[in-house]
């Protein structure tokens, strides 16, 4: 095991020795740490003096461990900076190709970069949040109690490590420091969201809330490590900078793996469709797992909170539903189509979310439409209507609708897992289009006809096999 | 590490394809280096040379076909066939905050190699290459030979029985130039085999044991120097000079040997196989009563015979 690190570890200290060469980043982070604490400090106590008065000591209170993440998290911000010179900076000055001759893993590389540009902001944070404290105690302010420390500093550490790894994950393609910095804005961002995400949990002084946010921050940390480690390889480390849209290359890539030199729809379905499916196996049952979950969180929604406030009767329910199938007033072509598209929106929307997380958020249409799915059956359940009632108006178009939801979710949550896994012999954007063509097949060939079915079935069907139960 | 016969090939290269997105850089290239043996890979711009190389380090992946050096796969084995070659590559990108000493170690250190090992290794080469006075001096204040070389001496520092040199003397004043081709004739004698990228053909000629032409990613001929020479410039041509003008050649050459043209006292000859054919010629001049003063081969060049084959695939004809 530490054989296997050492590499790194020797990347990592001949980075660590170049930064502490560069005045550019020693004042930073000196400053960060020695000066920076001493005016949070006094902020602090300005601040602590100020609400006194007006006997606010509440928000004072607060403000103390948030200016301590605050000095925590400006020193690991240089971390960022750090990052993109050691990942990219190297690919643009060609310093990289020597290293990529040697015996290392194409992981130690990774980690060893990761190491030199978290480590040593880390340290200074660390630094500077021990400077504040001290001031604190200087001032005799109440220092936050250990529970909190602890958050700050795992928090403070894990979005070191995040940072670096999200600015790692896009930039892979950049050939230069300057593309990178463009594309770091897309973790900046969204870091500084979090960051006033997690200031307003601490005012709200929800402690269990902020470990809940840290859990997802490892999580997401996770991934973005896993992408890098994925794609930060030796093939495509020597690739071109994507500047310009190759947009007749990635059609033409999209195309291959759409038709996949099918001569015929029929062809096209038994050669290209069919074959692909097998592929789909796990996402397909990580699919149909989450849509039980979502029909249990359904389910459990209604038992928790609809039940005590709802006040009509069965009788109403009853009548209610009568009205609602048998209502004549729309047409029910247009409810059809109304429907079809109502569903194509919430997987496109789903699809792109998923793109955004890796796929973890496109499993959202699925479980909010087996969530209502739950929760309308068990509603009915409680307000007594029997069991073919219930099937009867959730299944006739339930059975085409599920199957087409669950094969679009596991198509995204593969479209998501290729970021998260090497591909070899292929770049990171080419397997990227590929999946996407493969998920575009099977919209076109599967869950579009499915939901165009299930539609029809849900507008025209549905109301007389539930009315007639009903009745 | 494997021991290698005389004459089997260090450097096998299979069908070797790379193609990036769409295009096509390396086309089903086959290459066969024997051990102890150096091959010059020529090229133009944009032919595929370093795209070949960096195949063969198994930096990047085939896109098909196969290879392998000092015997491991490329694909498959890739960190040992690392570990078995030392590459120059075409841009050094050193580290400008290091001096020579540090940067030397760092590398060795990669190599598993301890700081005194490395500086054992490394003097000698250094002062081989006339760097020992910069030990200490930093790598931003090199100039672009000096660069060059201390490149060279990191790519020899894990004593690699494999060399793959991308245009090793591109930037160097002729003396390092020098030293540069006088190195790799010892790392040849030391039973290494060399794989030389260059657009040098004097150098090429000099120190080729094999040569390969590539063009837009194909290879058109791998084959001796001479022998590439015999193909794409016909059989070698030799100048007899006699001690007195002569109206007109006696008839009856011997078999192989052609007159391509005459001027008094001098006369020039295509001859094939002149190993088995020169003794016969000489023997019938004598025979003729001619007065030879001198008779030897016509100096020619790789750069001719590398020029007239770019230019032929130029213009559409196709080389068998
Ligand atoms: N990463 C890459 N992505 C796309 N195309 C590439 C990539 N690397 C090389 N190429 C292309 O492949 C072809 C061969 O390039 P290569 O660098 O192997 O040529 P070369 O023979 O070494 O040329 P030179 O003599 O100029 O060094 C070129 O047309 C080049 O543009
Ligand atoms: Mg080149």
């Amino acid at each position: 095991m530490l054989d296997a690190v050492r590499p790194a570890l020797i990347i990592a200290r001949r980075e660590v020795r170049d930064q502490f060469r560069d005045w550019r980043i020693i004042f930073p982070i000196i400053g960060l740490t020695l000066v920076f604490p001493f005016i949070m400090n006094w902020t602090a106590q300005q601040m602590l003096g100020f609400t006194r008065e007006y006997g606010a000591t509440i928000v004072a209170d607060r403000l103390v461990p948030f200016l301590l993440m605050v000095v925590g998290f400006f020193p690991i911000s240089v971390s960022l900076v750090i990052a993109l010179e050691s990942f990219v900076g190297e690919k643009e000055r060609g310093s990289i190709e020597p290293l990529l001759n040697t015996p290392l893993k194409d992981w130690q590389l990774y980690l060893g970069k990761l190491l030199s540009s978290t480590v040593p902001p880390l340290v200074s944070s660390y630094l500077g949040m021990i400077v504040y404290l001290a001031g604190l105690m200087i001032r005799r302010i109440t220092i936050p109690e250990g529970g909190m420390l602890v958050q700050i500093v795992v928090l403070t550490t894990v979005q070191a490590v995040m940072m670096v790894a999200g600015a790692v994950a896009v930039s892979l393609q950049a050939t230069s420091v300057r593309s990178a910095n463009l594309l770091s804005s897309f973790i900046i961002i969204p870091t500084a969201f979090l960051i006033q995400w997690e200031a307003l949990v601490m005012f709200w002084g929800n402690q269990n809330l902020l470990w809940w946010v840290i859990v997802a921050v490892v999580i997401l940390t996770f991934l973005l490590v896993r992408v890098g480690v994925a794609h930060f390889q030796r093939e495509e480390l020597l690739g071109r900078d994507i500047d310009v849209l190759k947009l007749p290359w990635i059609w033409g890539v999209f195309r291959r793996n759409f038709t996949g030199h099918a001569r015929s729809v029929g062809d096209w379905y038994r050669q290209v469709l069919l074959r692909s499916l097998p592929r789909l196996t796990l996402p397909v049952l990580l699919s149909a797992g989450l849509a039980l979950a979502g029909i249990w969180a359904g389910i459990n929604l209604v038992d928790r909170f609809i039940v005590p406030t709802s006040s009509s009767t069965p009788e109403k329910f009853r009548e209610s539903l009568m009205q609602l199938f048998g209502a004549d007033s729309i047409n029910q072509w247009s409810l059809a189509r109304m429907i079809f598209f109502q569903n194509i929106r919430a997987l496109l929307i789903g699809m792109l979310l998923g793109v955004c997380s890796f796929g973890v958020l496109g499993v959202l249409p699925l479980f909010t439409t087996m969530g209502l799915a739950g929760a309308l059956g068990r509603a009915m359940v409680i307000k007594g209507l029997s069991l073919g009632t219930i099937l009867s108006s959730l299944l006739p178009h339930g059975v085409l609708e599920i199957p087409a939801v669950i094969l679009a979710t596991a198509a995204v949550l593969q479209l998501g897992a290729v970021l998260l896994t090497p591909t070899p012999g292929q770049t990171i954007g080419e397997a990227w289009v590929a999946a996407l063509a493969e998920w575009s097949r099977v919209m076109v060939g599967i869950v579009i006809p499915l939901l165009i079915l299930a539609a029809l079935v849900e507008a025209l069907l549905t109301p007389h096999i539930a009315l007639f139960f009903l009745q | 590490m494997r021991g290698f016969p005389d004459g089997e090939s260090m450097i096998v290269a299979e069908e070797l394809t790379k193609i990036f997105d769409d295009f096509l850089a390396v086309d089903r290239i086959s290459l066969f280096v024997p051990s102890g043996k150096v091959m010059v890979l020529l090229g133009k711009n944009g032919a595929g040379k370093t795209t070949t190389v960096r195949m063969l380090t198994s930096i990047l992946r085939p896109s098909s076909g196969s290879a392998r050096v000092a015997g491991f796969d490329v694909v498959k084995q890739a960190e040992k066939v690392r570990a078995s070659v030392g590459v120059l590559t075409e841009h050094h990108g050193l580290y400008g905050r290091m001096n020579t000493e540090e940067y030397l170690q760092f590398f060795g250190s990669l190599y598993g190699l301890s700081a005194r090992e490395s500086m054992q290794r490394a003097v000698p080469l250094l002062e081989r290459f006339d760097l020992q006075v910069a030990r200490k001096k930093r790598l931003s204040e090199f100039s672009k030979g000096m660069r060059q070389k201390l490149a060279l001496v990191r790519a020899l520092l894990h004593d690699p029985p494999v060399l793959l040199l991308d245009e090793p003397t591109s930037a160097m004043d002729p003396e390092s130039a020098r030293s540069v081709r006088d190195a790799i004739v010892q790392l040849r004698k030391q039973g290494r085999t060399v794989l030389l990228c260059t657009h040098n053909l004097a150098e090429a000629e000099e120190l080729a044991d094999l040569v390969a032409i590539i063009h837009g990613g194909r290879i058109l001929i791998q084959e001796t120097p001479e022998k590439v020479k015999e193909i794409l410039l016909g059989a070698p041509e030799f100048e007899v000079k006699l001690a007195r003008p002569l109206d007109a050649w006696p008839s009856g050459l011997p078999a192989g040997v052609t007159l391509r043209e005459s001027d008094g006292d001098r006369a020039r000859f295509y001859i094939e196989s002149p190993a088995q054919t020169n003794p016969h010629f000489l023997r019938w001049m004598l025979e003729q009563h001619l007065e030879v003063i001198s008779f030897q081969e016509v100096p020619r060049s790789l750069e001719q015979a590398f020029l007239e084959l770019v230019k032929e695939r130029e213009s559409g004809e196709v080389y068998a």
